[in-house]
């Protein structure tokens, strides 16, 4: 088989990547190892509403929830509230990944990709070094597709990087190992996400509750690989579930590595471009990662455009994908890593008094960003090692 | 040798991401152990749902 693009992995990233690349007239194979596109997620499903509806026109079957706002939860208990708008101002969705997933691989084909299901990657086809396809086993049975071009978005376990020569492996101390139960409990609240912080709860990271819509939701946690251990997630998540919700019943259990390393030195090689998870283009910080997927995917399929008309897919003909992906996003997510290296180092204590300090603030219209100010000013001391990224 | 306890696997595909060596891949529900493995014990402590072991 001979195309001109060949996407590894069809989650947001590789979907919109083929999709964008198909759309420009593109011959695009997109292979997937699953058989079903979209299932088991490893998400929490959280997303931001605008930057989503700027790349995809919102469809209800793939929403399963609208929310208000955002709650977080000091380890003592004390509570604040984000950006609660004024009646009608929402801040986010809540996603169905499962239905989202096959909608956006859907698209791609519409506009004339081609979508392989249980079909895995197992290595690149290489000529003097040079990759020119990938070699997969296609329900069982070997399969070699010839491309001068192939976008790696296999996610959290991405191979096709490390087969190109570039080292995305995962420091524990780097990667966030999450547990999620899809719960129903007449105590959930449909309106709000909610976040809750403590080193007992999940340490180095965070438990979540998100709606998904008549008393469902996602409740999950992660904790930071090098304060992790065997087991430990579930285990952890099951003590949250009998102190936060005794009576919920858990209709759905997920697991997941989130990667939290921050900028990634390279995302390109000769021939190849790595998008989404397998980029490391997540928020270190909250762990979101399927706006960045989607977008590195978009900008990864334009100049896989340009890259194949003008015939250069070296490193240095791919160089317009890392300097775009890198404006869009590589400042925020360098800075969110600062914030998660000091975040992980803090103690109950400093949670309380951080939290505590915004309980007489009017926080509702900030977003992280502002809160962090103000944080900042009310807490000079604590977050001192914070003030370059504040001002 | 790194044994994997396939009835609590979530085939979350972490120990993955983690593996220094690309000793691990995910077939579906199905994580493959290759020989390469040099048993380091790096995805045992990463694994959410503890189904990986070393073992003497």
């Amino acid at each position: 088989m001979k195309c001109d693009v060949v996407v590894v992995g069809a989650g947001p990233a590789g979907s919109m990547a083929a999709k964008t690349a198909a759309a420009a007239g593109l011959d695009v194979v997109m292979l997937e190892k699953r058989q079903e596109i979209g299932d088991p997620v490893r998400c929490a499903e959280g997303v931001g509403k605008r930057v989503l509806c700027e790349m995809v026109k919102p469809d209800p079957q793939w929403i399963a929830a609208e929310v208000k706002g955002a709650r977080i939860y000091a380890p003592d208990g004390t509570r604040i509230v984000m950006s609660e708008g004024r009646a009608g101002s929402e801040v986010g969705y809540v996603l169905e990944r499962k239905i989202f997933d096959r909608a956006l691989a859907m698209d791609a084909a519409r506009v004339g990709a081609k979508v392989l299901v249980k079909t895995r990657a197992l290595g690149l086809l290489k000529k003097d070094g040079v990759p020119y396809g990938v070699s997969a086993m296609r329900m069982g049975e070997p399969l070699q597709i010839e491309a001068p071009l192939i976008i790696g978005a296999d996610g959290v376990e991405s191979k096709v990087g490390r087969w190109a020569g570039i080292d995305t492996a995962l420091k524990p101390k780097d990667i966030h190992c999450c547990a999620q139960f899809l719960i129903q409990d007449s105590t959930i609240d449909d309106e709000y996400c909610e976040f809750f912080l403590g080193n007992n709860l999940a340490p180095g990271g965070y438990v979540w509750a998100f709606p998904k819509g008549d008393k469902l939701a996602n409740v999950g946690l992660g904790v930071q690989g090098s304060k992790s251990g065997s087991g430990v997630p579930v285990r952890l998540l099951k003590e949250f579930m009998k102190s936060h919700f005794p009576n919920g019943k858990v209709v759905e259990m997920v697991a997941g590595g989130d990667p939290s390393s921050g900028v990634i030195e390279c995302a390109t090689a000769d021939g190849v471009m790595l998008v989404g998870d397998a980029a490391h283009q997540t928020d270190p910080i909250t762990g979101g990662g399927i706006l960045n997927a989607m977008k590195a995917g978009i900008i990864a399929g334009e100049v896989a455009v340009k890259a194949i008309s003008n015939g250069n897919l070296t490193k240095v003909g791919l160089k317009e994908y890392e300097d775009r992906w890198r404006t869009d996003m590589a400042k925020h997510i360098a800075r969110s890593y600062e914030y998660k290296e000091f975040f992980v180092k803090l103690t109950d204590n400093d949670l309380n008094q951080l939290i505590g300090s915004l309980k007489n603030e009017d926080i509702s219209k900030m977003d992280l960003r502002g809160m962090l100010r103000v944080l900042f000013k009310l807490n000079p001391k604590l977050l001192w090692e914070l003030r370059h990224l504040v001002v | 040798m790194l044994t994997v306890n396939r009835y609590k696997c979530c085939y979350c595909g972490a120990c993955v991401g983690v593996c220094p060596t690309m000793s691990l891949e995910l077939v579906e529900t199905w994580l493959e152990v290759s020989p390469e493995c040099k048993e380091c014990g790096i995805c045992t402590k990463i694994c959410p749902v503890g189904a990986l072991e070393v073992k003497a």
